[in-house]
C-alpha cells in the first residue's frame, strides 16, 4: 500500500497539523517507509483473531455515584486562550 | 452515529397500520425511517468524573480536570451509569451484553476538549431489543432495537452572545448518555412519533432519563429514505441531526421524504448527507455532504479496560425493575376492564397511572377512568396543573365516583360537585352534605314533597 499526497494532506488536516507544500513529498516518503515496515505484519494470518484491547487482564474499576470533583472554574479557565463571561471564548463555529 | 449494516431491507410482515403512502401523479412511494436517540442518564455525577450533572448551574462550574481534557487525567467509570444502562436495556426487552468495551471516536470541535468522545463501538453494553408502539387506529407494532451503547456528552456551544465568537460551557461535557439505535422499521411519521412517546414513557418509568426533548436531555437523529411502494429496495438515506421534539421529528420525516421523492421523479439522485431540520420552516437543508463526512477513526480506549458484568449485578438491576407501561396497560384492560385507549393514555406516565390506581381503589375503575379522561384531564389542562399538584385528590375522585355509583348524586350533579372540588379541594361527601345536593330516590319521600307542593 502506498500513500499518495492527497492522503498526506488529509491526515495532516485530521491531526490539525500544518504541513508546508514543500514538505509534503518528504512526509509522503516517510509515511510510505513506515507503512512498508508495518506491512511485514501481513505475513501473519489474523483472520479470526480479535483485536487486542489490553495486555493487562484487569477488571474495570467502578466508581460510586458521588459528586467529588469540580467547582474550580478559575482553574479550568486558567489555560484558556480567551475566556469571557465565565465561558471559553473561541472563534465562531457554526455547524 | 452508527452505520446500519444490513444491505437488503425486508418488506415488513404483519403491517397493519393504515398504510402511509405518498402518492404523486407519477407513482406511489413509501418512507423508511430509523432513529438514533441520545438519552442523558440520570445520575448525580458524570459518567467518567466526579463532577456534578446539575442542569442550569453557572457556566463551567461542574467541570473537573477530566472533563476539561487536561493531560494525564484518567476516566473512571460511574457504577450507577452502568446500572442505569442495564436497567434501560431490560426496559427495551434487550439482550444485556456481559462483555462490552469503550472506544475513542475522534473528532475536532470546540465543545469537545479531549478531541475524542469516549463511546462504545464494536461491543455495546446492550444488544437487540424491541419496543411496542400504539398507533392511532388501535393497532400495535414492534419496533426493533439494534443496540444501545453508553458514552459521554459534549459541552454546550453558545453562538448568539457575540457576533464573532462562540462561548463554550463544559458543564454538560462528560454527562452520561445512552444512545439507542433502532432498526429501520418505521414506515410512517406517526410510527416514529408513537415510538418516541413510548420510549420517553419507558425511560421515565425506569427513572433512567427524564426524557425532556426541549431541554435536550433526549435528542433524536432521524434517518430517512424512500422507495417505490411495495418494493424491497434500499435507497440512499439522509440523516437529520438533533431534531428536538416529537412533532418536529414527524414533520422532518414527511418533508424529507417529499424532497427525496421529488429528486427521484425529476430524474435526480439523493446524495448521502447530513441535513438540518429548520423548525421555523419545517424544511430540511444540507449541513454536511458525504465527502466531508467525519472520519472518526475509532480505536479501543486505552484508559479503560473492558466492562464485564456479573450475573449478580444484572440480577440486582432486575430486582429494581418496575411495572412498565405495556404491562400496566395490559393489567388495567384485563383486570380493571378499561378500554385499550383509556389504558394507553392513563399509563403513558407513571404519576397518572398511580393516581388512577389510587382513585380506583375500591371503586368502579371504569367509571374512574371515564372521569379522568373527561372532566379531570380537562380541569388539569385548564388550570395548567400537573397531576401531582391536582386540587382534586385521587381519594376524592374515587369518593365522587362512589357517590354516583350508590345513586347518592346524579351524574349531572356530580359535574357541579367536581367543579367545586377543583376550586376548593374539599371532599365530595362534605360538599354534597353542605349544599344539600343529595338525590332523593325513595319514592315515598318524593310523594311527600309533591303533596307539600300541591297543598
Amino acid at each position: 500500500m502506498s500513500i499518495d499526497q492527497e492522503t498526506v494532506k488529509r491526515i495532516a488536516f485530521l491531526s490539525r497539523l500544518s504541513v508546508d507544500e514543500d514538505k509534503i513529498e518528504a512526509t509522503q516518503d516517510e509515511f510510505n517507509k513506515i507503512m512498508s515496515w508495518i506491512e511485514n505484519l501481513n505475513e501473519i494470518d489474523t483472520d479470526h483473531v480479535e483485536p487486542l484491547i489490553s495486555v493487562n487482564d484487569i477488571q474495570i474499576k467502578l466508581r460510586k455515584d458521588n459528586v467529588t470533583d469540580g467547582n474550580y472554574r478559575e482553574k479550568i479557565l486558567q489555560n484558556a486562550p480567551a475566556a469571557e463571561y465565565d465561558y471559553f471564548a473561541v472563534p465562531k463555529v457554526m455547524e | 452515529m452508527w452505520r446500519q449494516k444490513s444491505k437488503k431491507m425486508p418488506v415488513l410482515k404483519g403491517y397493519k397500520m393504515s398504510e402511509y403512502v405518498i402518492e404523486t401523479p407519477k407513482g406511489k412511494w413509501e418512507v423508511i425511517v430509523g432513529l438514533e436517540i441520545h438519552c442523558q442518564i440520570i445520575s448525580q455525577s458524570k459518567i467518567f468524573s466526579g463532577a456534578s450533572t446539575e442542569f442550569g448551574d453557572d457556566p463551567n462550574v461542574n467541570v473537573s480536570f477530566v472533563d476539561a481534557g487536561m493531560p494525564g487525567m484518567l476516566p473512571t467509570l460511574n457504577e450507577h451509569c452502568v446500572f442505569q444502562a442495564v436497567k434501560t436495556g431490560l426496559g427495551l426487552q434487550a439482550k444485556i451484553n456481559k462483555y462490552s468495551e469503550f472506544s475513542r471516536k475522534n473528532y475536532f470541535y470546540a465543545d469537545m476538549p479531549t478531541d475524542y468522545q469516549i463511546t462504545q463501538f464494536r461491543y455495546p453494553i446492550v444488544g437487540e431489543g424491541k419496543v411496542k408502539i400504539d398507533l392511532s387506529d388501535g393497532s400495535e407494532k414492534d419496533i426493533r432495537i439494534e443496540r444501545m451503547h453508553i458514552e459521554q456528552d459534549a459541552g454546550k456551544s453558545i453562538h448568539d452572545l457575540s457576533p464573532t465568537k462562540s462561548y463554550i460551557d463544559l458543564n454538560r461535557a462528560g454527562i452520561g448518555l445512552m444512545e439507542i439505535v433502532t432498526k429501520p422499521d418505521f414506515r410512517a411519521p406517526e410510527e416514529a412519533g408513537a415510538f418516541l412517546r413510548k420510549l420517553r414513557s419507558i425511560l421515565r418509568y425506569l427513572k433512567t432519563c427524564d426524557g425532556n426533548m426541549d431541554e435536550g436531555s433526549m435528542r433524536c437523529d432521524v434517518n430517512v429514505s424512500v422507495r417505490p411502494f411495495g418494493t424491497d429496495e434500499l435507497r440512499t438515506r439522509c440523516e437529520m441531526k438533533n431534531v428536538n421534539s416529537v412533532k418536529f421529528v414527524m414533520q422532518a420525516i414527511e418533508n424529507e421524504a417529499k424532497r427525496q421523492i421529488e429528486q427521484y421523479e425529476n430524474g435526480l439522485t439523493v446524495e448521502q448527507e447530513t441535513r438540518q431540520f429548520d423548525p421555523s420552516t419545517g424544511q430540511t437543508k444540507v449541513m454536511r455532504k458525504k465527502e466531508f463526512a467525519h472520519d472518526y477513526r475509532y480505536f479501543p480506549e486505552p484508559d479503560l479496560p473492558p466492562l464485564i458484568l456479573s450475573d449478580e449485578f444484572i440480577e440486582k438491576v432486575r430486582q429494581d425493575m418496575v411495572e412498565l407501561p405495556d404491562a400496566k396497560k395490559k393489567r388495567f384492560i384485563e383486570t380493571l376492564g378499561l378500554t385499550a385507549y383509556d389504558a394507553m393514555v392513563i399509563c403513558e406516565n407513571q404519576e397518572t397511572a398511580d393516581f388512577f390506581e389510587k382513585a380506583a381503589q375500591g371503586h368502579d375503575a371504569k367509571k374512574v377512568a371515564n372521569w379522568m379522561m373527561g372532566d379531570f384531564f380537562a380541569m388539569l389542562n385548564k388550570k395548567k396543573c400537573d397531576i401531582q399538584n391536582s386540587p382534586v385528590s385521587a381519594e376524592n375522585l374515587g369518593a365522587l365516583v362512589e357517590l354516583i355509583s350508590k345513586d347518592v348524586i346524579s351524574g349531572k350533579i356530580a359535574k357541579d360537585v367536581f367543579e367545586i372540588m377543583s376550586e376548593t379541594g374539599e371532599n365530595p361527601e362534605k360538599i354534597v352534605e353542605e349544599k344539600g345536593l343529595k338525590q332523593v330516590t325513595d319514592t315515598s319521600e318524593i310523594e311527600k314533597i309533591i303533596d307539600q307542593v300541591i297543598a
